[in-house]
């Protein structure tokens, strides 16, 4: 008998995220992969801005000014909130890896609680940055 | 002749091994969380003193750089962000590229980050060090 041909057609790929209305936990599960994209291009700023205060004031100085001119203050403002984000959900989901807070509730209440943390953490860090004297 | 009508002289344990977890595949999943952990404080501690730095010239960021304290930390800091960026990011690749593009994509990232955790750390060496 012979074999019958292949038939070769694409697989169904997970998430299928289109098909689910937004939900927090959703929303916060995406946040966290985008905020640490967004923080390893921010990490590629820091080796930036280290590599330029090692070569000398010269070169630290435009890097500097990139940092502090006002479209690179609003950049950092985001940054600020996607760092706290990332910091308050890698926390949760290092409780979550404890095989604790799966209930619904408790994940809500988590959900919220870091959303909160992350806003006022972003808030007080740029109130505290600006009472330093920025 | 195509391989997968290769007859399979393997063990069974032998095609399981390397696939799934494996004992082995839990293993960069769990290097993700330990360096998790060691970037909570780590990175607050940075945080904090990039506030604390607000409006410092040059030389007063380059003393506080050169503290013993600060160039440990920070280099630690490099190695500990740039091996989770590097976890991280691969999970995301394998997750959305499916195509030859995945291979060159990881092996990339990997190379990057190596890369710019060494610059970094050299950075902090070179203004720790000099006099």
């Amino acid at each position: 008998m012979m074999p019958s041909p292949t038939i070769t057609r694409p697989r169904p790929l997970s998430p299928n995220i289109q098909i689910y209305r937004p939900q927090l936990t959703s929303v916060l599960s995406i946040l966290n992969r985008i905020t640490g994209i967004i923080l390893s291009g921010c990490a590629v700023v820091l080796v930036v801005w280290l590599v330029a205060a090692a070569w000398g004031p010269h070169a630290y100085a435009p890097v500097q000014a990139a940092i502090a001119s006002w479209i690179g203050r609003i950049v950092l403002f985001g940054a600020t909130f996607a760092f706290f984000l990332h910091l308050c959900g890698g926390i949760r989901h290092l409780v979550w890896d404890t095989v604790h807070g799966f209930e619904l509730r408790s994940i809500y209440i988590s959900g919220w609680s870091i959303v909160a943390a992350s806003v006022v953490l972003t808030v007080a860090a740029w109130v505290v940055s600006a009472l330093m004297g920025g | 002749m195509d391989p997968r009508n290769m007859p399979d002289m393997r063990t069974p344990l032998a095609r399981a091994m390397g696939l799934g977890s494996a004992k082995e595949g839990v293993g960069a999943w769990w290097a993700e969380r330990v360096s998790a952990v060691a970037l909570v404080p780590l990175a607050l501690w940075f945080a904090a003193s990039i506030i604390a730095h607000t409006g410092s010239d040059y030389a007063t960021f380059i003393v506080w750089l050169k503290t013993p304290l600060a160039a440990i930390l920070m280099i630690l800091l490099l190695i500990a962000l740039f091996y989770h960026t590097a976890l991280g990011l691969q999970v995301v690749i394998e997750d959305y590229v499916h195509s030859a593009t995945k291979f060159a994509a990881v092996i990339a990232v990997r190379l990057g980050c190596c890369a710019l955790a060494t610059a970094g750390a050299v950075a902090i060496l070179r203004i720790a060090l000099s006099d």
